[in-house]
């Protein structure tokens, strides 16, 4: 890499002389690390799904969660370095509840992305602090219908229908394209989120992993929860069989 | 809010709602030493709550009024909440006191959901909790000015407690506050010896010839009220209903022109 050894990529408050924040860029593969996550946002909601790498046989079913409730009716999912995007979920927690004691309503999610946006671009501004090394995407659905949020450590948020982030977020957004998103209804989308993690998977590098999947729309009425385990399981079927059927086509080819 | 709220878990960071700082935490304050104030009466109240366990479950009714001084001032207040699926609470005394209470227990409560670990509040560990925040307060001379009842299902038993402004405290099968104690009391318990194992249907019957009774010779009770009931099919906050009443031998009374 070009930036080891100029010395502009020690601290996150120096520029290198071509305008880079090399500290940035680190804190942005540290993303690409980790196992995908991704997010689509319906016509009736906003669906996340996570690959959850399981790098010990000895951890515990269900152990390092990565997707959070942020608020009733706020989800987050993470990729990244897990115990810097856990701090970003306590701020998020933070911010959703000083909101709600401060005028006693749920927070509106552009506020929210823009509140805890700020806060994550803080800390690539000072020599003294780290950049967070995750990615996290925020979704909700209210009376302004469907919102879908992703933060970088860079502090960079924009509202998407869909993303992806982690090992195959380039995989993943290509998938996400390939689906008429804003027609679907979240009870369909799950099962393509299902599949595109499953299909983004890599299993000659990654041995096993946990899919992870949550909701919120209009169907949870409003509030962001793990899907129900019969629709998991559907889910999941879906996209197995999916995958059967293009390792099906893959010999017929050969 | 402070000694309700606990420390955050990591207090050097910026708190929500302010900006990001790193040089913060330097600079000399200047304390200004102001008269401690204390509540010393309630302004706007709410009168008496009632409750009883049923089998197989609990509720809790009051009435909607809030009365500042002897003006029916505000008469839409809805003084009972649910909590979660196992818990419901009402309260009388200052509404002040009770909205702040109820902004603290709905928040906690999302906090509790938010772990999502399987574990909430329970009917005792809210009864527990409040004990502590109502005693702590009135130990600081500043009460919080509200009779609490919590009522819900506890590994499937009814729960029903009391606790008022001085952190007394005591659970039992029926419950009433303020006027309620006087009135709607006596009533609920002599139902209740009759029998123990009331229906739900019962049960409401009771609680809504209790509030009429109370409508009729309190003074600060108003004739539209709510009525929340845990079963084991969860909890509910039914729909405010007004009590039908009958006044026409009211011309008769005399004396008191």
């Amino acid at each position: 890499m070009s930036s080891i050894g100029t010395g502009y990529d020690l601290s996150a408050s120096q520029f290198s002389p071509d305008g880079r924040v090399f500290q940035v860029e680190y804190a942005q593969k540290a993303v690409e690390n980790s196992g995908t996550a991704i997010a689509i946002r319906g016509k009736d909601g906003v669906v996340f799904g996570v690959e959850k790498l399981v790098t010990s046989k000895l951890y515990e079913k269900g152990a390092n969660k990565r997707i959070f409730n942020v608020d009733r009716h706020v989800g987050m999912a993470v990729a990244g370095l897990l115990a810097d995007a856990r701090q970003v979920v306590e701020v998020a927690r933070d911010e959703a509840s000083s909101y709600r004691s401060s005028y006693g309503n749920p927070i509106p999610l552009k506020y929210l992305a823009e509140r805890v946006s700020m806060y994550m671009h803080a800390h690539t501004l000072y020599s003294m602090a780290r950049p967070f090394g995750s990615s996290v995407m925020i979704g909700t659905y209210d009376v302004d219908g469907p919102q879908l949020f992703l933060l970088e450590p860079s502090g960079i948020s924009y509202g998407y229908f869909g993303c992806a982030i982690g090992k195959a977020q380039q995989n993943g957004k290509t998938e996400i394209e390939k689906i008429k998103m804003k027609d679907m209804s979240i009870r369909d989308l799950v099962k393509e989120v299902a599949k595109i993690i499953y299909l983004v998977h890599d299993e000659v590098k990654d041995k096993t992993f946990e899919l992870e999947l949550s909701w919120v729309g209009e169907q949870t009425e409003g509030r962001h929860e793990l899907v129900p385990p019969e629709v998991f399981s559907d889910a999941e079927k879906y996209a197995k069989e999916a995958m059967e059927e293009s390792d099906g086509s893959d010999d017929d080819e050969l | 809010m402070e000694g309700i709220m606990e420390q955050p878990f990591w207090a050097n960071g910026p708190k929500p709602g302010s900006f990001y700082d790193f040089h913060a935490g330097h600079s000399s304050k200047t304390t200004t030493v102001m008269p401690v104030k204390h509540t010393q009466y309630p302004m706007v109240t709410g009168s008496s709550v009632i409750g009883i366990q049923f089998d197989g479950g609990v509720m809790i009714a009051a009435d909607k009024l809030g009365s500042y001084g002897s003006l029916a001032r505000y008469r839409n207040c809805s003084r009972i909440l649910k909590v979660n699926n196992t818990t419901i609470m009402g309260a009388g005394g200052d509404y002040a006191d009770f909205q702040f209470l109820r902004d603290i227990v709905e928040q906690r409560v999302i906090d509790e959901e938010c772990l999502d670990d399987g574990f909430n509040y329970t009917p005792r560990s809210l009864f527990s909790w409040l004990t502590r925040v109502l005693y702590n307060r009135r130990s600081r001379f500043n009460p919080l000015w509200n009779t609490v009842l919590v009522g819900g299902l506890q590994d499937g038993e009814p729960f029903l407690g009391y606790v008022d402004k001085i952190g007394t405290a005591y659970q039992s099968p029926t419950a009433a506050s303020g006027f309620g104690a006087y009135i709607a009391l006596p009533m609920l318990r002599e139902a209740y010896e009759r029998n123990d194992k009331m229906s739900e249907d019962e049960a409401k019957t009771l609680l809504e010839s209790c509030l009429r009774v109370l409508y009729y010779r309190d003074c600060r009770a108003w004739n539209k009220y709510d009525i929340a009931i845990v079963t084991h099919d969860g909890s509910r906050l039914e729909e405010s209903k007004t009590l039908s009443t009958d006044w026409s031998t009211a011309d008769m009374v005399s004396g008191y022109e």
